[in-house]
C-alpha cells in the first residue's frame, strides 16, 4: 500500500501557505534583485547552448519516452538495480520513507565508529532531513557543494535546486564565511575566486580527513548497477572516492534501465540545467573495487511517498524530472518569490506539482495555485513534463474553502443557464460593484484592487448591442 | 464564409468593444457572423481553479451551441486554448466518452481570430487603419498553448499608419493568470509591475494583444498609475478603418 510522506521529518512542507510566505519575499528589493539576475543568466546560457543542438525537441522525446517506461517498469528495474549491485559487492537498503532512510543511515555512519561525513549535494538527503538526524545521533554532516556549504554555515535553507544560495550575493556569502566557516582569512574579500578559494582550503583538509561520505544520485543503471553523480566542482569526485565508506540515498525513480539511457540523460541535464554543453565532472561507480575507492557501498533506495505519486495516471510524469531546475529559472513567479516560499526542498513549477503529490495534496494545497499556468515550464523541460496540467489536476484535488465552493457552484449554475447569465450580467452594473473600479470589492476579490483598476462597466453588453442591430 | 462568434463570457459582460469589433471585421471582409445565443462561459475559470465537475455542463453547453457550425472564431487566446485542451479531458474525466469525442470535434474548428483570417480565411492584409504607436503582449496562452506564433504581428504589421514597436521581454507572463491574480495578489502584482515598466519602456501609447482577460489586468494597472497608456484587444486594431479613425 502506498503512503505519503511523514509529518514532522524532512522538509517538503512549509510552515505558512504559499501567498503568505512569498509576500516576505516580494518585499524583500535585494532577495528580488539577486534572483532575477541569477535566472536571468542562466536562462540566456541555457538557451544558447541548446539552440546548439537540432536535435534538441527528440532528446526531449526520447528522454520523456525513456521516463515513461521506467515508471511502468518500476519494480522490476529496481529488484534488477539490487540484484547487479549487490553482486558488485555493494549492499541495498529498502527505505518506504523518511524515517526509515534517516535510521538507516545514522546506523550504518554509526557503526563506523566515525562522527563525521562529507556529502555532496544531494536533493534526497535534503527531503529526508538528513543532516537534522544525523546530527541528532552526534554526528556532523559537511556539505561540500559551494553552495550548499553557504547555505549550511548560514542556517539557512536551500531555495534553487541546481543553485541552492542562489538568492545570496557575494558580500552576504563573505560575512557568512567570516562569522562560520573554521580557520577562515580575517581579510577576505567578496572577490569570487578569493571566496571559492577560502572554501576550497577548508574542503580539502575536510575530504582528507573524513572517512564516510554520504551522497545522492542522478542516475542509477538497472543493468549494470552503476550509480551516477554529475557535478561541477570536482567536490563530488572527492566524496566519491577518498572516504573508506560511501552511502548513497536514491529516491526510487532515478533508475534507468540501461547503460545506453545516459547518452540521452547526459546530454539533457547539463545544458537544460546549467547552460553547458557537458558537465565538468560525471562520477559513476559499480559497487567496490578492491584496493580503488570506498571499499564499504551501500545504496538506500527511498520511497517516502513516491509510489503514491506513481499511483496517479497524471500526477506520476512529475517522476520524472531529472532535477535540472529549468522550470525554476524559466518561471515567472519563482523569479519574484524566490524558493523558500515553496515551504519545500523542491521549489518552483516542479515543487509545485512534487511535493502537494509526495505529502498528499491537502498539506500542500497552496502551491498548486502558485502558478499563473503561463506554460513556460512546459517549454523549457527537457523531459517534457507537462507541468500545467498536472497543475490544474492537482488543483481538482484540493480542498477549496467552502465560500469559494459557493461560489463558484453558483456562477457554473448561472452560466449554464442564459436567462440568468443576463440577468447576472444587469445585476453586477446594477450594483455598481465595479463603478468603483473594484474598490469595493469583497475579499479575497479585494486582492484585485491593491495595485489595478476594474474597466468601467459598459453601457450595454455585447449581447444586447448584438440584439439591438 | 458563415462564422459563428464565441463572444466569451468576459468580453460579452466587460469589454463587447472586443465581440464587436471581431464582428464588424468579419463583415468587412465579406463574411456572415451568426451569435448563438444560448452560449455563455467555456468553463476555463472552473477548470483551472480545480472545479472541473462544475466545469462539466459549460463544456456541454458549447459543444451543444456550437456543434452545428462549421468555423467558430472566439477573440481570446486563452478560451480558444481552453476548449482545444481541456475541454475534452473535462469530458473524459467525468466519464463521458461520448461528449468527449464531440468536444473534440468542436474544438478542431474554433479558432483564436488570428488564426482564423491566416489559417482559414488566408488574408494578412485586413485593411485596416490606426494611427498609433502599438506594442504586442503575446499573451501565454496565444502563445505556448495555441501556439499562434508570429500571426497577430503579421496582421497588425499590414495595418497602416501604425508604428509596431517591440516588447521588451514579451514572452514573459503578465500575472494574470485569471484566479491567481486574486488568489496570489501580491505575486501577480510584482509581475504585472515588470511588464508595466516594458510597455512603458517602448514608448507606445497602445497595448494590445488577443486576449481581454490580460488587457484587463494590465490595462488596470496602467490605469492606477494614470500612465496614459491605453489597453486595445486586437480585434478593435484589426477593425480600425480610414473611416472609423
Amino acid at each position: 500500500m502506498s503512503t505519503h510522506a511523514p509529518k514532522g521529518v524532512g522538509h517538503l512542507r512549509g510552515d505558512r501557505p504559499f501567498p503568505a510566505a512569498a509576500k516576505v519575499a516580494l518585499a524583500d528589493p535585494q532577495l528580488r534583485r539577486n534572483l532575477q539576475h541569477a535566472t536571468t543568466t542562466i536562462r540566456g546560457k541555457s538557451g544558447r547552448v541548446i539552440a546548439e543542438l537540432p536535435d534538441w525537441q527528440e532528446l526531449r522525446s526520447a528522454g520523456s519516452a525513456l521516463k515513461a517506461y521506467t515508471m511502468a517498469n518500476l519494480p522490476r528495474l529496481l529488484e534488477q538495480l539490487e540484484e547487479r549491485v549487490t553482486a558488485a559487492g555493494g549492499v541495498v537498503h529498502w527505505a518506504a520513507d523518511a524515517e526509515e532512510a534517516n535510521r538507516i543511515v545514522t546506523e550504518l555512519v554509526a557503526a563506523t565508529g566515525e562522527k563525521r561525513v562529507i556529502k555532496v549535494k544531494s536533493m534526497a538527503t535534503q527531503e529526508i532531513g538528513l543532516n537534522e538526524a544525523l546530527e541528532g545521533a552526534g554526528i556532523t554532516p559537511v556539505e561540500t557543494d559551494l553552495a550548499e556549504l553557504i547555505v549550511q554555515l548560514g542556517h539557512d535553507k536551500p531555495s534553487h535546486i541546481l543553485v541552492p544560495a542562489i538568492h545570496r550575493n557575494r558580500s552576504e556569502i563573505r560575512e557568512i564565511f567570516l562569522r562560520e566557516m573554521p580557520g577562515v582569512d580575517p581579510a577576505l574579500t567578496d572577490d569570487p575566486p578569493e571566496l571559492a578559494g577560502a572554501a576550497r582550503r577548508y574542503l580539502r583538509e575536510t575530504f582528507l580527513s573524513t572517512k564516510v561520505a554520504v551522497s545522492g544520485a542522478n542516475f542509477g543503471v538497472a543493468e549494470t548497477g552503476t550509480l551516477a553523480v554529475v557535478e561541477s566542482e570536482g567536490n563530488g569526485r572527492m566524496c566519491l572516492t577518498l572516504p573508506d565508506t560511501l552511502i548513497t540515498v536514491m529516491g526510487i525513480e532515478k533508475v534507468v534501465p540501461a547503460w545506453q539511457d545516459l547518452e540521452v540523460f547526459l546530454q539533457l541535464l547539463p545544458r537544460a540545467s546549467t547552460g553547458e554543453r557537458m558537465n565538468p565532472y560525471t562520477s559513476m561507480w559499480t559497487g567496490v573495487t578492491p584496493g580503488d575507492g570506498p571499499q564499504n557501498f551501500h545504496l538506500v533506495l527511498l520511497d517516502n511517498g513516491r509510489t503514491a505519486v506513481l499511483a496517479d495516471e497524471v500526477g506520476r510524469s512529475a517522476l520524472h524530472c531529472i532535477r535540472c531546475s529549468a522550470c525554476l529559472n524559466v518561471c515567472p513567479v519563482y523569479e519574484r518569490t524566490g524558493g523558500h516560499a515553496y515551504g519545500s526542498v523542491y521549489p518552483g513549477p516542479i515543487g509545485a506539482v512534487l511535493s502537494p503529490q509526495l505529502t498528499g495534496v491537502e498539506d500542500n494545497a497552496s502551491l498548486p495555485y502558485a502558478s499563473s499556468l503561463c506554460g513556460a515550464c512546459f517549454d523549457a523541460c527537457p523531459v517534457k513534463i507537462d507541468i500545467p496540467s498536472i497543475l490544474v489536476h492537482l488543483r481538482n484535488q484540493a480542498p477549496h474553502p467552502r465560500s469559494e465552493k459557493t461560489a463558484m457552484a453558483a456562477a457554473a449554475y448561472t452560466m449554464d443557464h442564459p436567462k440568468l447569465y443576463e440577468r447576472a450580467q444587469r445585476a453586477a452594473k446594477a450594483a455598481k460593484l465595479l463603478g468603483r473600479r473594484g474598490r469595493g470589492l469583497p475579499p479575497p476579490l479585494n486582492g484585485w484592487a491593491a495595485s489595478r483598476d476594474l474597466p468601467e462597466p459598459p453601457a450595454e453588453t455585447f449581447r444586447d448591442w448584438w440584439r439591438g442591430r | 464564409m458563415r462564422i459563428a462568434l464565441f463572444a466569451t463570457c468576459l468580453a460579452d459582460t466587460m469589454f463587447p468593444a472586443a465581440a464587436k469589433a471581431t464582428v464588424q471585421l468579419l463583415e468587412r471582409l465579406g463574411h456572415e457572423v451568426v451569435f448563438p445565443p444560448e452560449q455563455t462561459c467555456c468553463g476555463q475559470m472552473h477548470v483551472n481553479t480545480g472545479y472541473q465537475k462544475e466545469a462539466l455542463p459549460l463544456v456541454r453547453r458549447y459543444v451543444r451551441t456550437f456543434e452545428p457550425c462549421d468555423v467558430v472564431v472566439a477573440p481570446s487566446g486563452s478560451c480558444v486554448g481552453s476548449i482545444r485542451h481541456q475541454h475534452a479531458t473535462v469530458a473524459r474525466q467525468a466519464g463521458q466518452e461520448g461528449l468527449a469525442a464531440r468536444a473534440e470535434a468542436v474544438a478542431e474548428r474554433t479558432y483564436e481570430l488570428s488564426e482564423l483570417l491566416i489559417d482559414v480565411l488566408k488574408i494578412e492584409d485586413v485593411g485596416a487603419y490606426y494611427p498609433h504607436r502599438v506594442t504586442y503582449h503575446p499573451t501565454c496562452h496565444s502563445l505556448r498553448v495555441l501556439r499562434v506564433g508570429d500571426r497577430p504581428l503579421r496582421l497588425l504589421r499590414q495595418v497602416r499608419g501604425l508604428d509596431l514597436v517591440e516588447l521588451p521581454q514579451a514572452e514573459q507572463c503578465c500575472g494574470f493568470g485569471g484566479t491567481f491574480a486574486v488568489k496570489n495578489a501580491d505575486t501577480s502584482t510584482a509581475m504585472l509591475a515588470d511588464k508595466m515598466r516594458h510597455v512603458l519602456d517602448t514608448g507606445a501609447d497602445v497595448c494590445t494583444a488577443g486576449d481581454a482577460s490580460c488587457l484587463m489586468h494590465i490595462g488596470g494597472g496602467l490605469s492606477r498609475l494614470r500612465t496614459g497608456v491605453r489597453t486595445v484587444h486586437l480585434a478593435e486594431i484589426l477593425a480600425s478603418t480610414e473611416a472609423t479613425a
